[in-house]
């Protein structure tokens, strides 16, 4: 299966899943990293020259020549990988094995940008990420880093499991644990799906649906059987008459 | 166990493991993390191995990543800038000894080579360094211009100082980055410094003003070109591990020799920022008689060859 998810193997021998980020979405990010810096730029060189009249030259200058060093080393090491681009668009660096970046590796990766900027359009970052199997460009092999999305914090707050609507019913035929996972997650997931879309999908599992009643309801009564959903006082009474 | 029930059972576990997570997003540390970061793992791989709904397995998987980082913060064994300088950085660069010493020989012998061949033809510089360039050193080092006499404003000296730290730092960090590229870029870029230097020191000798130029130049030299060469090797190292790479992976070895390199780039870093310190308040000072300056520069360049060859040496006990 062709996935952009990659697995880190943590010590406790479980492996957790990071979303690698592609080109698009980086680019994006990079698009306004580039903008912000030169805002700074315009904005602050005022003051610099009217202040500090010689010495605001010179450290405007400076700023010049190595922001895009200084911008991103500092915003990933204390932003968490993220510079104000890639929290934009939902990125983050971490090391290859999962880890939250450190100056070593955002100083290598960020100083080897110049590499990755040949020649004079990004075009080695783009043919590096595009051969990488983890999208890295030249800077991220060097350094040993990845760009992903930042865990959604969605996926992290979700509350307590919404209480099914249907009541549970086992499924008409016994079933393969690749059509239980299915059914698991189309239950899961159906709450995102507009009705017809719901319906739609639901009406391929022909073996499962009883004819002229809507699929989806069936299915989702099937995937609360299988998470274990407990059948209500009501359903339980009706079914002992 | 299903789902269902395995949610309802667990549900006051995870939501104690966030709240630990917060706390330690926050810098504070709980005696109780760890294990609770073990216990989450299992209901992830459990979760999983019951193919268990995919919103739950995404928001186990989220809460284990954010424990992973947090219990695996990579600390860096750091003894602080001190230890960096004085022992680190010339440990690294002793460990690259041949490096150097080739890279040496490319920018002080390339050099030498051009200085001689301006010197017995003068126009051979402008084969090297264009002819506008060529106008504004000369402008730079007129003894008869009327910068030289006149004492620099401080403040002039110090936003000198920022523009030269700007500069050099630049040219040092694509020094550095061009070794990626099989260490062409780094030897491109030093061999063209090499021939520039070159070049430029014997036209100033040619028209005769080496009595302003060289005292300007021997005291923060030492410390500047030193740390091109010096990113020079770090950027030929990386180039090196890319093509030597033994029974390993290419990856496996670049990797490997940017670690290495690091405490070279920030050594390098910081001696071109004491060289921009002695370029813009000690060089520029025509009050300073030339023969001190000789003096003052020599000691420097001696104060470097020392540091790096002896700085952070383990000495056997006789």
């Amino acid at each position: 299966m062709i996935d952009t998810l990659y697995h880190v193997e943590a010590p406790e021998g479980v492996d957790l899943a990071l979303r690698l980020a592609g080109p698009t979405p980086r680019a994006i990010a990079y698009i306004a990293d580039i903008a912000i810096r030169f805002f700074f730029y315009i904005v602050a060189s005022f003051p610099l020259r009217a202040l500090l009249d010689d010495v605001g030259g010179g450290i405007g200058f400076m700023l010049m020549a190595l922001g895009e060093v200084i911008y991103p080393v500092l915003f990933e090491v204390f932003g968490d990988g993220q510079t104000l681009g890639k929290r934009m668009v939902g990125l983050r660096v971490v090391h290859a094995d999962g880890t939250r970046i450190q100056w070593r590796a955002s100083v290598l990766r960020n100083l080897l940008l110049f590499v990755d900027w040949l020649p004079g359009t990004y075009l080695f970052a783009a043919a590096s990420m595009l051969i990488s199997r983890r999208f890295q460009r030249i800077g991220d092999h060097a350094a040993g880093t990845l760009v992903v999305y930042a865990e959604a914090p969605e996926a992290v707050q979700r509350a307590a499991p919404a209480p099914s609507s249907e009541e549970p019913a086992a499924p008409a035929i016994p079933l393969a644990l690749a059509e239980r996972a299915a059914l698991l997650a189309f239950g899961g997931r159906s709450g995102t799906f507009s009705a017809a879309r719901r319906e739609e999908l639901a009406s391929l599992a022909t073996p499962l649906l009883r004819a002229g009643e809507p699929a989806a309801a069936q299915l989702e009564a099937v995937a609360a059987h299988l998470r274990g959903a407990e059948r209500s006082l009501r359903g339980a009474a009706e079914r002992a008459r | 166990m299903r789902q269902e029930v395995f949610e309802r059972e667990r549900a006051p576990r995870w939501q104690h493991f966030e709240a630990l997570l917060r706390a330690l997003d926050e810098k504070r540390a709980s005696d109780d993390f760890p294990r609770q970061y073990r216990l989450l793992c299992q209901d992830l791989v459990l979760a999983r191995d019951r193919q268990f709904d995919a919103p739950l397995v995404e928001r186990l998987n989220a809460l284990a990543l954010r424990g992973h980082q947090h219990l695996y913060a990579a600390r860096i064994a750091g003894g602080g800038f001190l230890d960096l300088f004085l022992r680190r950085f010339p440990r690294a660069v002793r460990r690259e000894w041949r490096l150097v010493a080739w890279m040496c020989l490319f920018f002080y012998g390339t050099g030498a080579l051009i200085f001689y061949f301006t010197l017995r033809d003068p126009d051979f510089v402008y084969s090297v360094v264009g002819s506008g360039q060529v106008a504004e050193v000369e402008g730079m080092y007129d003894p008869s211009s009327e910068h030289f006499g006149k004492p620099r404003q401080a403040t002039e000296g110090v936003g000198m100082f920022f523009f030269y730290v700007g500069n050099n730092v630049s040219v040092a960090f694509r020094t550095f980055a061009g070794g990626i590229l099989f260490g062409i870029g780094s030897l491109l870029i030093i061999l063209f410094n090499g021939l520039a230097l070159g070049a430029i020191a014997a036209h100033i000798v040619n028209v005769g003003y080496g009595g302003t130029f060289f005292p300007f130049v021997i005291g923060h030299g030492s410390f500047e070109l030193s740390a091109i060469v010096l990113a020079g090797v770090a950027g030929l190292r990386m180039g090196l591990a890319l093509i030597v790479t033994g029974a390993r992976s290419r990856g496996e070895m670049l990797r490997e020799a940017t670690l290495r390199c690091v405490p070279i780039l920030y050594g390098m870093t910081g001696m071109l920022v004491f060289a921009a310190v002695l370029e813009a308040l000690w060089s520029g000072q025509p009050a300073i008689p030339a023969s001190v300056r000789y003096w003052v520069g020599a000691g420097l360049w001696l104060l470097v060859v020392l540091w790096l060859a002896f700085g952070g040496r383990r000495w056997r006990s006789a």
